[in-house]
């Protein structure tokens, strides 16, 4: 394959940028990102709206009282960030399942691969349309966001809480491109649009819902906890390092983990903590941005090696497909 | 004869244990039809997806217009246009939106683009609904679409993959006509279908597909000739009532002119002569020699239906066993 590969001539780039430009304007101009869109904008508002209310009370006391904008939970309504790790997805999903599978459908697919391009071309093209649109939502959003902020607290955010806000915008970028990624790969492997909207949608329920409880059985079963841990009631540190690591297989997880680093600067680590390591900090002290992003830096890179990785996956699949429907 | 645009030797393809094209040749000049005509599955879809460089062959040697679409996919496709069977279009775009994708994708010039987009949608006769959305197309509006897709790339080649199929008639015979012209503008023409009428009147040359090799191949007279055992065929009427000789004689009378392989009788006064050339003449001749009356003495263009009809009952007959 790759012999053969080397052998062929012209550039596997040709096109991209047209592909690139009509999936954007596709995307911006369908009805289906209209609803999306409302659906995030509603609920994010509603939730940094909810959490403001409390936030005043409080203005003078948080140095990071910009960055509580998006962590803050209050009654009945859960936080900015609850509500985008589901929201993310969805939208992802929503963009991405009936990326390949619907040019089939629509029997355009050999039209188009007619065309002095290459399938590269067509696949890359399509995903940084998707991406594009993920990223002009997401920054839209974070920046209504703020707005709101700016007049309903009366307060400037720091250059700190902007440099933070905007890691955060990028790691959710990250987060958007694995599952738009995922979404891609079930809409090359799946020729109905419906079975891989539900396969994108099944893998998303199980690793973001269910994985984290199955990540904690299974380090039970491979690190039974002693009757000493058992009369103590806490976990073998072994057990809890093998459930982190699994968890960590989840991009949830990982997104969970690195939003968290970067908004609440105070978090200095997401594992079992030992006597030793904390002594000579001051409690609660926020770390520096620097520090915080280098603890972040991991997840952050780990998911977007994830959206490579699948999207290698999908490239493959596509490649191997035979063009008539 | 003209310069050869298409050229394929000793082509396979095998999916898994099936062959689905089994060693095929074929050569196509510019300013010529070359109908691949079939049965559906004969093969003749993954022939056009691997001139095309869309499937790669297993075995063979390809070359259209001067590249090789296995090694130079992209050069092979920038002078080769395609229209796909049951060709789709983005519903949601107006048909000039769907054409400057497509034209953009094959890297036309910008400033040239929207030009070439509005000629070629004239010459379909598309250009007062070129605003509307495709969606609201019939199947005729977007074959012609295709047809104008081919006409702004300005290819060499055209590959044509069932163009005909699920038109009515009328919208048949007008995108024919419309495929003759392109190739009276010096484009080289593949064209596969199944309907064979239909196609037999544009096609130059025509190649008969079986089983992912080429059953035979040449002009539709040539297969006649081969088929049949004559390249043209006569129709006589006379009277059977009024001084007609006993229906034995007449039949050995017109047998027995020189150049006439075969003579058959549906009905009585009614006779079908097969010839190796044109015998009108000497027929003529012959029946009013012998007193017999001419009701009707016409040349008939050999049907591909029939040869093809009459080449598989040939090897069905022979080969049923290995079928």
């Amino acid at each position: 394959m790759a012999q053969r590969m080397a052998r062929r001539s012209g550039s596997p780039w040709k096109g991209c940028g047209i592909v690139f430009e009509k999936e954007f304007s596709d995307h911006l101009r369908s009805p289906r990102m209209l609803v999306l869109e409302w659906l995030i904008l509603l609920t994010g508002i509603g939730a940094v709206f909810m959490s403001i209310q409390g936030l005043r009370t409080t203005t003078a006391q948080d140095p990071f009282l910009f960055l509580r904008l998006f962590t803050d939970a209050r009654e009945s309504m859960p936080s900015f960030l609850s509500v985008l790790s589901f929201l993310i997805p969805l939208m992802a999903i929503g963009l991405g399942f009936d990326s390949i599978n619907g040019e089939f459908n629509r029997r355009t697919m050999s039209r188009v691969l007619a065309q002095p391009i290459y399938r590269d071309a067509l696949l890359l093209g399509k995903f940084g349309g998707g991406l594009a649109t993920l990223a002009v939502g997401l920054m839209t959003l974070w920046l209504l966001i703020i707005g709101l902020g700016l007049l309903r607290l009366g307060v400037a955010p720091s250059g700190e809480e902007v440099a933070r806000g905007f890691v955060f915008l990028c790691v959710a970028l990250a987060y958007g491109g694995v599952w738009l990624a995922v979404a891609m790969l079930c809409s090359v492997l799946c020729r109905s649009p419906a079975t891989a909207a539900f396969s994108a949608l099944g893998a998303w329920l199980l690793l973001s819902l269910l994985w984290p409880m199955m990540a904690r059985f299974l380090a039970e079963i491979v690190y039974p906890p002693t009757d000493m841990a058992i009369l103590l009631g806490v976990q073998s540190p072994q057990q809890i390092g093998l459930q982190q690591i699994l968890a960590r297989i989840s991009p949830s997880t990982l997104f969970g983990e690195a939003v968290i680093g970067m908004l609440q600067p105070a978090t200095r680590t997401f594992g079992v903590v030992f006597a030793s390591q904390v002594r000579g900090a001051v409690a609660g002290a926020p770390l520096s941005f620097g520090q915080s992003l280098l603890l972040v830096w991991p997840q952050f890179t780990g998911l977007i090696a994830a959206a490579i990785i699948l999207f290698a996956a999908s490239y493959m699949a596509f490649q191997r497909q035979e063009v008539r429907a | 004869m003209s310069e050869v645009l298409i050229e394929a030797r000793g082509l396979k393809k095998r999916y898994g244990k099936t062959t689905a094209v089994d060693g095929i040749d074929l050569t196509v000049h510019r300013g010529e039809i070359f109908g691949l005509l079939g049965p559906n599955g004969a093969g003749k879809t993954t022939t056009i997806l691997m001139l095309l460089g869309l499937t790669e062959a297993d075995e063979g040697r390809i070359s259209v217009c001067g590249a090789d679409p296995m090694r130079d996919p992209l050069t092979v496709k920038e002078r080769v246009a395609y229209l796909p069977d049951m060709v789709g279009f983005y519903d949601n775009l107006s048909a000039r939106a769907n054409l400057r994708y497509t034209g953009r994708l094959a890297g036309i010039a910008a400033q040239e683009l929207d030009a070439r987009i509005d000629g070629a949608l004239a010459r379909v006769r598309l250009d007062s609904v070129a605003d509307h959305k495709v969606g609201t197309y019939s199947r005729g509006m977007r074959q012609r679409l295709g047809l104008a897709e081919i006409l702004m790339k300005r290819a060499q080649a055209a590959i044509l993959d069932e163009p005909t199929n699920g038109l009515d008639p009328q919208s048949t015979f007008e995108l024919l006509d419309m495929i003759r012209t392109l190739r009276d503008d010096g484009m080289a023409i593949i064209l596969s279908s199944h309907i064979l009428d239909r196609v037999q009147a544009i096609c130059d040359r025509v190649a008969l597909f079986s089983n992912g090799r080429i059953a035979i191949e040449g002009s539709v007279r040539e297969l006649a000739a081969q088929v049949l055992g004559g390249g043209y065929t006569l129709q006589v009427d006379t009277d059977p009532k009024n001084g007609a000789p006993h229906k034995g004689t007449l039949a050995a009378l017109l047998g027995s002119v020189e150049g006439v392989s075969g003579v058959h009788s549906a009905e009585p006064g009614h006779y079908h002569v097969l010839a190796m050339r044109d015998v009108r003449d000497a027929v003529a001749r012959a029946m009013v020699e012998a007193g017999v009356p001419i009701l009707r003495l016409a040349s008939v263009e050999p049907s591909l239906d029939e040869i093809y009809r009459r080449y598989f009952e040939g090897i069905n007959g022979t080969a049923h066993g290995t079928a």
